[in-house]
């Protein structure tokens, strides 16, 4: 069982800015993210592009922004599940939540954010009708562990980024690297590109374009896939493999959360925005992106700010009836619970002679 | 001298029709001067439910504004970005376009497009 002050669903800008305020009060944070890695949509979605209305930011990369929070909130040692979906969410005697993940890790809290942006990003499964038999019998629609392709034969499908520097990594790991995409062009950066060109042209990655995965063939794991070819002629043909890989992006769904009895509106969730960003159920808040209430905007900025007054009635929570007044940080500096201090300078006090 | 209306200079709305993803047709009225693109005249109107169209936020990431357009009418041509992402999407016909490439212009009037379904 992990156990925490606050535990927040989402590790994208608002939840990473919620470590660092709730810290200031001395709260410690665990964070859940159904993504691998920090950021939310600013890493998976568009990391290289710029975001130009972050206060103070004339110009600033999504993956930039999200480097930058991890390096604010650092010194508050936060706490993440990662490649894990919040999956449920029990109320327990003694006020506090345990929410548990599809992995069947426990967290325990006093007070749950929910910061989930859209919602999980669920990856895209292509329209092939016996796909959903396969999955995690040879089918995955996530690299989560390079090394169990080690010495298999791998198909990879799907035209974008990701496809891409997968078949790239996989043709140094797996025995074999199958790159099938239903386009001649890719869409990538150009390094990628011109990787997957010359990884072609040294027979590392068999590509097979333009082509479609129309069925998978096996019994209990997958040992086949059945390709169908557009060029000149249509044919088809088998592709023999251990893993098949389709890469198709991610759609977010609000998913579980859906069903934790929270007020919904417009597929978020409705909250009290005169005060403090709690949802119908106390003890449960909801900020950034994920929420709703008249007005709302969903920006970054936003969800900065409402993570900040979230925090204050958090605390309020924690350590019902203890006193605490706003400090700032330029005066008060900022205590790390890893025993880092960070302090304004102290201003020199001398007479000249 | 009258002093000089901006409302005189405003360019017209257009008519446009969008079906939804129902079947319901929606006759409206786009803007062509706030540099609005179909996805966010759909979501301006509501047309679907927040979350499912927009979702990147107009970067032809994610095709869920994609669209079939049923009218004649001349659209600015497919950039490969919309091209290759149209090439990985799901549901694509002849007729798909991503909406948040359209910017609309006064040259759309009598535009017609079907949303494509949610994916």
């Amino acid at each position: 069982m992990i156990t925490t002050d606050i535990l927040i669903i989402g590790a994208g800008p608002t939840g990473l800015f919620t470590v660092f305020e709730a810290g200031l009060l001395k709260l410690k944070c665990h964070l859940i993210d159904a993504l691998p890695q920090q950021g939310g949509q600013c890493t998976e979605l568009y990391p290289k592009k710029p975001i130009y209305d972050i206060p103070a930011y004339p110009e600033i990369l999504a993956g930039d922004l999200t480097d930058k929070l991890m390096e604010q909130c650092k010194q508050f040692e936060p706490g993440f599940t990662l490649g894990e979906r919040a999956e449920t969410i029990e109320k327990q005697e003694d006020g506090t939540f345990i929410v548990t993940t599809n992995r069947g890790t426990k967290h325990q809290a006093t007070v749950v954010a929910i910061a989930g942006g859209l919602g999980s990003f669920e990856p895209r499964k292509p329209l092939i009708h016996n796909i959903t038999d396969f999955e995690d019998k040879g089918v995955e629609y996530m690299i989560k562990e390079p090394e169990m392709y080690r010495d298999k034969h791998v198909v990879i499908a799907g035209g974008g980024d990701s496809a891409l520097d997968w078949s790239i990594f996989l043709s140094d790991v797996a025995k074999s690297v199958t790159l099938i995409h239903r386009r001649n062009e890719f869409r990538g950066h150009l390094d990628s590109v011109e990787k997957v060109q010359e990884l072609k042209n040294k027979g590392k990655i068999n590509l097979i374009t333009p082509a479609e995965v129309v069925g998978i063939v096996g019994d209990d794991k997958v040992k086949a896939i059945v390709v169908k070819q557009a060029q000149h002629i249509e044919k088809e043909f088998e592709v023999k493999c251990e893993h098949f890989i389709p890469l198709f992006g991610l759609s977010p769904k609000l998913g579980p959360i859906a069903n934790w009895g929270l007020e919904i509106e417009k597929n978020a969730i409705k909250v009290d925005n005169s005060l403090d960003y709690q949802t119908n159920i106390p003890g449960i808040f909801a900020i950034g992106d994920v929420n709703t209430y008249p007005g709302k905007l969903k920006l970054i900025l936003c969800g900065f700010h409402e993570a900040t007054l979230m925090c204050q009635s958090a605390y309020k929570i924690i350590n019902p009836g203890k006193r605490y007044v706003l400090k700032y940080t330029t005066v008060a500096g900022v205590d790390g619970f890893d025993g880092s201090r960070k302090e304004a300078p102290k201003a020199v006090v001398k007479a000249f002679d | 001298m009258f002093p000089h209306s901006w409302k005189l200079i405003m360019e017209q709305d257009i008519n446009i029709t969008i079906i939804d993803r129902d079947g319901v047709k929606h006759q409206i009225e786009a803007p062509t001067d706030m540099a609005m693109n179909l996805m966010e005249i759909v979501r301006s109107y509501e047309l679907a439910p927040e979350g499912t169209i927009g979702i990147c936020g107009g970067m032809a990431m994610c095709a869920s504004c994609q669209c079939y357009i049923l009218s004649e009418t001349e659209l600015p041509e497919m950039q490969d970005d919309e091209e290759a992402m149209l090439s990985e999407a799901f549901d694509v016909k002849e007729n798909s376009r991503l909406g948040c490439q359209i910017q609309m212009t006064p040259e759309m009037e009598g535009l017609e497009v079907e949303l494509a379904p949610e994916s």
